[in-house]
């Protein structure tokens, strides 16, 4: 009998989105390792994180954003902003360690930027950030011009490109420690629940008596923080910026959190969700490409894919597939 | 004010946007040499002429309280399939070649209409996925090959460029002429059509439509089909503006067709907006980006820096403007209300 109720508890679990994420998650894994004899081993799998880190961080972020029935359409563009301010501060001679903290407040005054125009001028976060798309990525332009720029530090480029511990690079490790502290932010503190109450009705949370426009001023700030992040995380990455950097990432981004079961809606979604979608998206890119299938197609696939995230749980296989209502969060 | 908080609020928008283009206008002139004459417009009408399109097709969902992301994708398919078909077929009559574009643009339309209307998808889910998925059949269907000018025939390639009509130095151009017709024709259907007023119904209050038997997915099906066949135009007249299509073609036409209609003041969350405002949307965002780059005091590279302050800028300064205009007239027509009556003024909590 408890072998029974164990069993029935684990089919509880997959019946969840979450659950049927894991599911798929592991035959594309299966299949990708058949597939490739490269696949599966530690390098590939490094380097199929290593090539989308400036997505699959402001992922992270983006959850939270549409979570709160936002979206923040400008952030592919804040990370080529970020990249190329960096590469402009180190031309002009400015200490690297510095720039890297300049480049970031930029971030932060940009997410503020959106943020006030949000929460206080009451605009929708699709045009704000759709101004803020072109304007942003105008800076980028602005201050590198046409040139692209390169011969940074040697540290600054080796922390991109180098394993800090073993093989395992910088960027990895941050992706890994901002997902364990967004989780908690997210799924156990009293922010995570605002994020969910203000998705899901913004007046009720208001008569509840959460400050919806801080809230949502703070979520933003940390949205273009976060894309800084990931801009100066490109810049060691490739070791050169150009006025192009992470164009049209938004809407890579946005796919994974939606495919992770983020309601565009707002108010249900989790972390663990996008966690998923990101592997689910890496490992299926990454299996294509190992057969040589290109880059537009690859983006088709995910394509397919998202319509059908949001269609599977519709068509009443919801009893086994994990119905809308188990998409909420359990916290 | 009391003649502002008299007019349509429709009306006064179209006003204020022209009176912003006049104002860019004569500014740049006291920043350009030579700006105010009749090239400046010959430029203008001709690199709008698209985007006015794509924009009326982006009004018509997004009237709907829907967006379509997909728009971009599905001009490049069509002016890709456009350029191979004439290419194959080198007699075809012009009208067949126009309604095999508009035919494509209607398939791909009705493909996200599906989607949005019978399976309940969130639209920018779907045309976000479309948006992808059209680009990558667009590849498939390239396979590498890409369409040149000389492959088109001498009709096409001078077709943009032909003038119609001219008086001084302002020529019009047949695709901006095309462009024109195209929206005011949208225009009017959109002010007095009745099957076409159920877009504003939808769009400003889904719950009171259903209830007023209006069918909404057949509608919102429609709408989309609308579009897809106005981006499936805008293909066509990219493929004879450009006569080199690559599979990139169209590519970042989203987000600057949702540019053109908010700067317009079409509301984002639907119901309402006009597609003679997003006309001249276009036209602003264009005649900015142009201007710019013309502009000796900055360099090129601040073109897309200050167009998204302008449209930020504009977004705002509309909001804050309408949301006082709105309240005026309801203050308004309240004091009417109170006169009629003739007596102690009722208060009622909705007007507050």
């Amino acid at each position: 009998m408890a072998e029974r109720s164990a069993l029935s508890t684990m089919w509880a679990r997959v019946q969840t989105w979450e659950g049927f994420l894991v599911c798929a998650l592991i035959f594309i894994v299966l299949m990708n390792t058949a597939l490739s004899p490269q696949f599966m081993t530690l390098t590939n799998q490094i380097n199929l994180f290593q090539l989308s880190i400036e997505k699959i961080i402001v992922a992270l972020v983006m959850t939270f954003v549409i979570i709160n029935a936002e979206i923040d359409l400008s952030v592919g563009s804040m990370i080529g902003l970020a990249a190329c301010a960096f590469g402009f501060l180190f031309q002009a001679g400015v200490d690297p360690v510095l720039a890297i903290g300049i480049v970031l407040v930029i971030g932060a005054l940009g997410g503020a930027l959106n943020g006030v125009f949000i929460a206080y001028v009451g605009l929708p976060s699709l045009v704000v950030t759709l101004a803020t798309l072109i304007g942003f990525r105008g800076l980028a332009r602005v201050l590198v011009e046409d040139r692209g720029i390169t011969d940074f530090p040697e540290w600054f480029d080796a922390l991109g490109q180098k394993g800090l511990v073993g093989p395992i690079p910088f960027a990895l490790i941050a992706f890994f420690v901002l997902f364990a502290v967004l989780w908690v932010v997210l799924q156990r503190s009293g922010f995570g629940r605002q994020t969910y109450v203000i998705g899901t009705n913004r007046e009720v949370a208001a008569f509840a008596g959460i400050d919806t426009a801080r809230h949502k001023l703070i979520l933003f700030t940390g949205s273009g923080l976060v894309s800084a992040f990931a801009g100066l995380l490109y810049a060691a990455r490739v070791g050169a910026v150009r006025g192009d950097v992470a164009l049209g990432f938004e809407l890579d981004i946005i796919t994974m959190v939606l495919l992770g079961g983020v309601s565009i809606f707002g108010g249900s979604g989790t972390m663990l969700g996008t966690l998923l979608a990101i592997l689910i998206v890496l490992n299926l890119r990454n299996g294509m490409a190992l057969l040589n299938i290109t880059g537009h197609i690859q983006t088709g696939v995910i394509g397919i894919l998202l319509i059908a995230s949001v269609l599977l749980p519709r068509l009443n296989l919801g009893k086994w597939l994990g119905s809308p209502a188990s998409r909420e969060p359990s916290a | 004010m009391r003649f502002l908080a008299s007019l349509n609020p429709q009306t006064l928008r179209i006003l204020a946007l022209l009176l912003v283009l006049a104002l860019v206008v004569l500014f740049f002139s006291t920043q350009i040499n030579n700006y105010l004459n009749g090239r400046l417009f010959n430029r203008i009408s001709s690199s709008v002429a698209i985007m006015a399109l794509i924009a009326t097709a982006q009004t018509l969902v997004i009237l709907t309280r829907n967006i379509d992301l997909s728009v971009g994708s599905v001009v490049g398919f069509t002016a890709f399939a456009t350029g191979s078909m004439i290419a194959s077929f080198p007699n075809l009559h012009p009208l067949l070649l126009v309604s095999y574009s508009m035919l494509i643009g209607a398939c791909f339309g009705a493909f996200n209409g599906f989607f949005v209307a019978y399976a309940r998808v969130p639209a920018i889910i779907v045309t976000l996925a479309t948006l992808a998925l059209f680009r990558s059949l667009l590849v498939e269907f390239a396979d590498g090959r890409s369409i040149t000018s000389s492959q088109l025939p001498q009709w096409l390639t001078s077709f943009p460029n032909t003038r119609l009509l001219e008086i001084g130095q302002f020529q019009f151009r047949a695709s901006f002429v095309v462009a024109v017709i195209v929206v005011i024709t949208v225009h009017i259907a959109l002010q007095k059509l009745r099957a076409a007023r159920k877009l504003y119904a939808i769009g400003s209050n889904p719950e009171a439509a259903a209830m007023a038997g209006i069918n909404q997915k057949a509608t919102v099906f429609i709408a989309f089909v609308c579009a897809g066949a106005l981006a499936g135009l805008a293909g066509f007249m990219f493929l004879a503006r450009f006569g080199n299509i690559t599979v990139v073609a169209g590519l970042g036409f989203e987000l600057k067709s949702v540019a053109a209609a908010v700067v317009g003041g079409v509301n984002i969350f639907g119901g309402s907006g006009t597609v003679l405002g997003a006309l001249i949307g276009a036209v602003l965002v264009d005649l900015i980006e142009t201007s710019l780059v013309r502009w000796p005091l900055v360099s090129e590279f601040w073109r897309e820096a200050v167009l998204g302050a302008l449209i930020l800028t504009a977004v705002a300064l509309d909001a804050i403007v309408m949301r006082r205009l709105i309240a005026l007239r309801a203050a308004k027509h309240h004091e009417k209300r109170e006169k009629e009556i003739g007596t102690e003024p009722v208060v009622e909590a909705r007007d507050g």
